[in-house]
């Protein structure tokens, strides 16, 4: 696999020098080149020299997050090695730089989804119909750490956690009251989990069925991106390798059974969140793709079965050319690999889609209102560079969860940009801009080169298991705010341009009550459930996980009785055992 | 505790960064982890999920001067007294504990009644800690 990668990158640069030979056989298109070069030469040593000389620029050197140096102006001879039709192509084609849709945003424009869960099911549900009636587009769930780490709210491990970080869910009850009045066949959800991810999926097909709406029918996405936790995000509870066989058994279930439902978002997004720039986001992202690609293969499925339900997300920071070009790259950087490396034929395994979010981690908890000028142009980005769907987050969530007034603000960022600043108008916009081409191709290049790094290691969970994509990862986190400190690098109102301010009001509290009250809940349905059949139901899962069923099944089973989500995964856990990370810092 | 020898004012400040509760956003945490080790302060970090308990223990087994805990999920509130409470039960009163993270102006002055030294929230540079750490550790002065 490893070598079939390297033949597909050889080709790539094969065709290159072949087409700047055409270019020289070409005569008239040479001799332009030429003059351009001496052009350009002329131009740096006489007009921008000298000025230069005079006044010289703010910095000595200028550069994107990733390291990539920015030149003073770029030009046809910065785009020469790249072919439109072999690089570029028609938007909703191969290698689908331009976009994975034929109409892109002139169709439909991008789902608006706004990442919202907190405190109890009640809550929760209240806001999901209060963005609905507002105009956004899907639904997008945040679980409480709990929750995410398959306990219930009772579990000592819970204390302080319960409905902070998102809503907490026990069992089928919490999900019945979550998606009340919300008729599953007509919104899109998805969902923010990982390890337990089987077990929501399966609470979802539930609510469904007693809302009389069968599995084909269900829209969304579950994260299920178990590699990410162990490399930057740390919500996961089983060693790898059953956590591998859990994903690859719900992208075979739901081929059969929830067709349309995204089975796996391979996230970047918490990768740079911890630091990572946008070259290491990319490649640290299509690194695990490729794992969960070839772990799914290893299973026996079919790389065209599962493949066109893959789906990615991303950050979206504040670099604007930096970020559409990493988006550029990353849907012809993909499609490459699935053509190329995996053999994949048809068309929708090639098409790399994803869903953005804006980045938390450029927020600041000082002058909070500037968040607001952040977000819209990180949505800028994530619109310009083709993404499916996009979170705008709120100019509070340095300091707490999002207000609701804080909430509208942001979404109302998206229909700004959707319906006023025409960029939906066209496809790829930026297309053919010279220092997007160059810097989509760099970008590219250079995520390619950290996969080669990284299949050298035996693939993504092996450079997980070494440490090295975590202390990538950190070292890109330290340069950043050494940056900072040393004023290198310029925050708003941070480290200048700042101001005495009071305390921000209004944010949102959690009361903490809700877990006294989410513990009640959970003992009623203990109390009111048919006991024997759960743990028979629970007794079947674990038989199923010792052996090689897939557990998708079982674990609906076990869902539809009732059993809680910390009853599942305990049961799981004395299967599987638990992760320890090895990283002894 | 251990240097019966008088030799704490030449020793390394220790100090023991701590994840406690679930969340697993420590690019904070490791960050401010590096950056005391640069100022040439001996740092040992727990990882994540550390429960209150553990991070005492940690705490005496290591002989630490300092505390620096951080929480993003929300849950600092239950969590950072707690750890102060085992502290005191253990009699333990003679390390500096700071905490960090997304924690609300509100809550600090209660915070800091417990016995937490100071907070540092979103925008702190490590220098501003590193500094505070330095002038306030108890057991070198």
């Amino acid at each position: 696999m490893m070598w079939n990668i390297k033949q597909g990158y050889v080709s790539l640069a094969m065709q290159r020098l072949r087409r700047l030979v055409h270019v020289y056989v070409g005569g008239i298109v040479e001799l332009n080149q030429s003059n351009l070069k001496g052009e350009l030469d002329r131009w740096k040593s006489t007009t921008y020299g000298k000025t230069c000389a005079r006044f010289p620029e703010r910095r000595e050197k200028f550069e994107g997050t990733s390291g990539i140096e920015v030149q003073p102006v770029y030009t046809p001879l910065d785009t020469e090695g790249i072919d439109y039709l072999e690089d570029l192509g028609f938007p909703g084609e191969y290698p689908y730089t331009r976009g994975v849709q034929p109409t892109m945003y002139r169709g439909r424009l991008w789902t608006m989804r706004q990442y919202a869960g907190f405190a109890t099911a009640e809550e929760s549900n209240e806001r999901y119909r209060y963005l609905l009636e507002q105009g956004q587009t899907g639904l997008s769930v945040a679980f409480d750490l709990p929750t995410q780490i398959g306990y219930d709210s009772d579990h000592e491990l819970a204390l302080g956690e319960v409905g902070k970080v998102g809503v907490a869910i026990d069992s089928l009850a919490d999900m019945e009251i979550l998606f009340n009045e919300i008729p599953l066949d007509k919104v899109s959800t998805s969902m923010t989990i990982n390890a337990p991810a089987a077990v929501l999926l399966a609470m979802y097909i539930a609510v469904a069925e007693k809302q009389g709406v069968s599995p084909e029918k269900l829209n969304g996405t579950i994260q299920n991106d178990i590699l990410k936790e162990y490399a930057a995000r740390g919500t996961y509870i089983f060693p790898p390798k059953p956590s591998m066989r859990l994903i690859t058994n719900t992208f075979e279930y739901c081929s059969a059974n929830v067709p349309n439902w995204n089975t796996i978002s391979i996230s970047g997004y918490h990768i740079r969140e911890a630091g990572a720039t946008a070259v290491q986001e990319l490649a640290f992202t299509l690194a695990d793709g490729i794992a969960y690609v070839q772990a799914a293969i290893d299973a026996g499925l079919d790389v065209d079965e599962f493949a066109p339900r893959l789906s990615f997300f991303f950050a979206a920071h504040n670099d604007l050319f930096e970020e559409v070009a990493k988006f550029r790259a990353a849907r012809r950087l993909w499609a490459r690999i699935m053509k190329e490396r995996f053999g994949a034929k048809k068309e929708k395994s090639m098409r790399l889609r994803f869903h953005t979010q804006t980045g938390g981690s450029t927020l600041t908890a000082q002058q909070p209102d500037n968040n607001i000028v952040r977000v819209a142009l990180q949505a800028l980005a994530a619109v310009l560079g083709g993404t499916q769907s996009l979170h705008t987050n709120s100019r509070d969530e340095a300091l707490a969860l999002p207000s609701q007034e804080s909430v509208m603000i942001a979404l109302r960022t998206q229909q700004i940009i959707a319906y006023e600043s025409g960029v939906a108008d066209t496809i790829d916009p930026l297309a053919g801009s010279y220092y997007v081409e160059a810097l989509t191709t760099q970008i590219e290049e250079a995520a390619a080169d950290y996969i080669r790094r990284i299949d050298e290691m035996g693939g993504a969970p092996m450079a997980i298991e070494r440490g090295f994509i975590q202390s990538e990862i950190e070292e890109s986190a330290y340069r950043y705010q050494m940056e900072i400190e040393s004023g290198d690098r310029i925050v708003v109102g941070v480290n200048e341009f700042y101001i005495e301010e009071e305390p921000p009001k209004g944010l949102l509290k959690v009361d903490p009550a809700v877990a006294d009250l989410q513990c009640k809940k959970l003992a009623d349905v203990k109390a009111s459930r048919n006991g024997e059949a759960v743990e028979k139901s629970l007794e079947a899962l674990k038989a199923a996980a010792e052996g090689t069923d897939n557990l998708v099944p079982y674990i609906l089973d076990a869902v539809r009785e009732y059993a809680t989500l910390g009853e599942i995964c305990d049961t799981l856990r004395e299967v599987f055992g638990e992760y320890k990370p090895s990283g002894a810092y | 505790m251990g240097d019966s020898m008088g030799t704490d004012t030449g020793r390394k400040i220790r100090v023991l960064v701590a994840k406690p509760g679930l969340d697993g956003h420590d690019r904070g945490a490791k960050v401010v982890a590096r950056a005391l080790r640069d100022a040439g302060m001996e740092v040992i970090y727990t990882g994540l999920r550390q429960t209150p308990e553990q991070i005492v223990a940690a705490a005496i087994q290591e002989d630490v001067d300092v505390i620096a805990m951080s929480i993003l999920s929300g849950a600092h509130n239950v969590l950072f007294p707690k750890v102060m409470d085992l502290l005191r039960e253990k009699g333990v009163d003679d390390i500096l504990v700071v905490g960090g993270g997304i924690i609300p102006d509100e809550d600090i002055p209660a915070l800091k009644e417990c016995g937490i030294a100071d907070i540092f929230t979103p925008g702190t540079s490590t220098s501003e800690t590193v500094k505070f750490i330095e002038e306030n550790v108890k057991r070198r002065s």
